[in-house]
């Protein structure tokens, strides 16, 4: 047996439609079987709510007398996008405020112009002949705008990956706080009632599609950036009217050391077309399973330490490596049920009907990473390959003739084996002489903890560590700490100059 | 009942003074030191006590302040999303069968790290 869209939409219009919310779907096909819930029910609603920090709106603000065209502009000082004429912006969720406090941002003037707040526009041209005018400032408020059109670029993301930290420092992301040493994992996702959980192939979900976003009736306009429905990591660009909007649905947020962001409620309702509609929104917490990352790890592949449901997740604890870690949701479950409920109700109250993609979202592409064509440098390329070196047991005036000759500052010291012992500079002889007492030879004077680097070592790391211990120069040293180079601060010049390192 | 016990430097051993007084049990839950704004403890005391150990406490030339609640939890700012659960080293957050999240401040110690964890700014010490 099959429905079809016409038939399910003629009932939501006679107000005889069964629409139930994802979380309830898994039960009702238990009991009634596949085919007994396609009989029953007409349509699943789905929602999440969460942070969604690709997230933005489209204003108009009317033009002025005399007209300007805006080419910088900020609203209550968080700067929105001058490229597009004249009096058209684009607000960011996530850009901060150069003025206030950097926990208010664009999600902050979002959510202002939804509460009805005044808000402080400025802006500056640099003036033609058909916009003469140079700078003005306002303030404006939603009811004032010709459009405020929400336009999200990536939105109700598949699922998300839970993370933890392994490091010894607790660390502040867009995760939210990860305790150090494993103690705590956070994760972000509605699980059951997610959107695309219900419809992985996107049969359902796809352009044109009638959505709830931030508490109005929007609609999908397509693929989402980064959309990766191959990993099962598809997205969705999403808009509605921010007219339509309440605080109910959208909420600004700021992630502590991370920035400002906003979060959203997302909801979906699907049309259970045939069985494979019954099959998919049965989908359980249980069935949807993530990677834990290691968020210690600085680096774009950051180290899967397990896999895990979102009934574990939401569970309030998790196994790994035999030890129980409390978890935290940062996306709220209970918001996204009432996403659902929501929708359920516009739907029973004949306010949305339902209709299919009139284009299809691609469920097998898979996203890339960056293209980087500048390879980065390394300290080989900049490093000294002559390097005045000295032995531990020669004596200091040595040294000293060695430092004056070799016009550095820095002479790393060796043992009889060849291996990098030590480093002595200008400073340490001149404390030598000082006081003289009975320090003599280099190895009394010489500072034996060196800070060192290696050939193929990133030169940004050296840099970082130079500047971290507040020194001017590192030996490089190979496998065997043999001294085969020196890099000093001066030669980060080279970057700089023409010809140098950096292209 | 919470107190917030303000030592004054090189002061006598106030708290054990008073345990000593009074014979009621206090329960330091949280003990900072600072070289410009001296001890700073926050004890438990029974609700019955209170008075008698401020007082006694007061007297031995600490300040002490009462304080009514821990953490304070504002729910319209609050999205039920849960941050604050594992961050938490008491257990004060919890969801209930809802997911809606319920804060037991009786546990709390103010120790503040949920503060800063909160995306939503729904969490506020009260003093």
């Amino acid at each position: 047996m099959e429905k079809s869209i016409d038939e399910i939409n003629r009932r939501i219009r006679d107000g005889s439609a069964r629409v139930v919310t994802a979380d309830e779907m898994p039960d009702i096909v238990s009991e009634l079987g596949e085919e007994g819930a396609l009989l029953e029910v007409d349509v699943v609603t789905t929602g999440t709510f969460g942070a969604m920090c690709s997230s933005g709106a489209f204003l108009n603000f009317g033009h002025a007398e005399p007209p300007i065209k805006m080419e910088r502009l900020w609203l209550n000082d968080v700067e929105a996008y001058g490229g597009i004429a004249a009096v058209d912006t684009y607000i960011g969720a996530t850009n901060k405020s150069v003025t206030r406090m950097e926990s208010y941002g664009g999600a902050h003037v979002i959510e202002d112009f939804i509460s009805g707040k005044a808000i402080e526009l400025r802006a500056q041209s640099s003036g033609s002949d058909c916009y003469p005018r140079r700078s003005i400032s306002t303030e404006v408020r939603l009811e004032d705008l010709n459009q405020a059109i929400m336009v999200n670029p990536r939105n109700a993301y598949q699922r998300y990956d839970a993370a933890v930290n392994t490091s010894e420092d607790t660390l502040y992301t867009y995760m939210g706080t990860l305790l150090p040493h494993n103690a705590n994992v956070t994760f972000s996702g509605a699980g059951t009632l997610n959107p695309i959980c219900n419809d992985p192939n996107l049969r359902l979900i796809g352009s044109g599609v009638p959505i709830l976003l931030g508490g109005a009736p929007g609609m999908v306009v397509g693929e989402g950036t980064q959309h990766s429905s191959a990993g099962n990591f598809a997205t969705l660009m999403t808009t509605a009217d921010m007219n339509d909007m309440n605080t109910d649905f959208l909420r600004a947020a700021y992630m502590y050391r991370y920035g400002p962001t906003l979060y959203l409620g997302v909801g979906i309702p699907l049309p259970v077309l045939d069985i494979e509609t019954v099959r998919r929104t049965a989908v359980r917490d249980e069935d949807i399973m993530v990677s834990i990352r290691d968020y210690g790890v600085p680096s774009r592949s950051r180290p899967v330490l397990g896999q895990v449901s979102y009934a574990e997740l939401k569970s309030g604890s998790i196994e790994l490596n035999n030890e129980e870690i409390k978890t935290s949701s940062l996306s709220s479950f209970r918001r996204a049920k009432m996403v659902a409920k929501t929708l359920k109700r516009w739907i029973e109250d004949g306010q949305m009907t339902l209709c299919l993609p009139t284009r299809y979202l691609d469920p097998s592409k898979q996203a890339k990473p960056m293209r980087e064509t500048r390879k980065v440098v390394l300290v080989q390329e900049i490093m000294q390959r002559k390097v005045v070196t000295i032995k531990e047991d020669q004596e200091i005036t040595e040294a000293a003739k060695k430092l004056l000759r070799g016009e550095t500052n820095h002479l790393p010291v060796l043992n009889d084996q060849g291996r990098l012992t030590g480093v002595v500079t200008t400073f340490d002889i001149a404390k030598a002489v000082a006081r003289p007492e009975r320090k003599i030879k280099v190895q009394d004077v010489m500072t034996r903890n060196v800070i060192t680097t290696m050939a193929d070592e990133p030169i940004d790391i050296a840099a970082q560590k130079m500047e971290h211990h507040r020194i001017s120069a590192l030996p490089v040293v190979d496998a065997q700490n043999q001294c085969i180079a020196i890099l000093h601060a001066s030669d980060l010049g080279k970057l700089f100059k023409p010809g140098g390192g950096r292209p | 009942m919470k107190l917030l016990v303000r030592l004054i430097h090189d002061s006598r051993p106030i708290i054990a003074q008073v345990v000593k007084d009074t014979g009621v049990l206090i329960n330091v839950d949280r003990a900072r030191s600072d070289a410009h704004e001296g001890e700073e403890a926050l004890v438990d005391v029974p609700d019955e006590s209170c008075i008698l150990v401020s007082e006694r406490m007061r007297a031995l030339g600490a300040e002490v302040r009462i304080l009514e609640e821990g953490i304070r939890h504002d729910e319209e700012e609050c999205v039920d999303c849960g941050a604050c659960i594992s961050i938490c080293p008491k257990r004060v957050f919890s969801f209930d069968d809802e997911w809606k999240l319920q804060v037991e401040t009786k546990n709390c110690i103010l120790c503040g790290r949920c503060i800063i964890s909160c995306p939503h700014a729904a969490l506020s010490l009260s003093y």
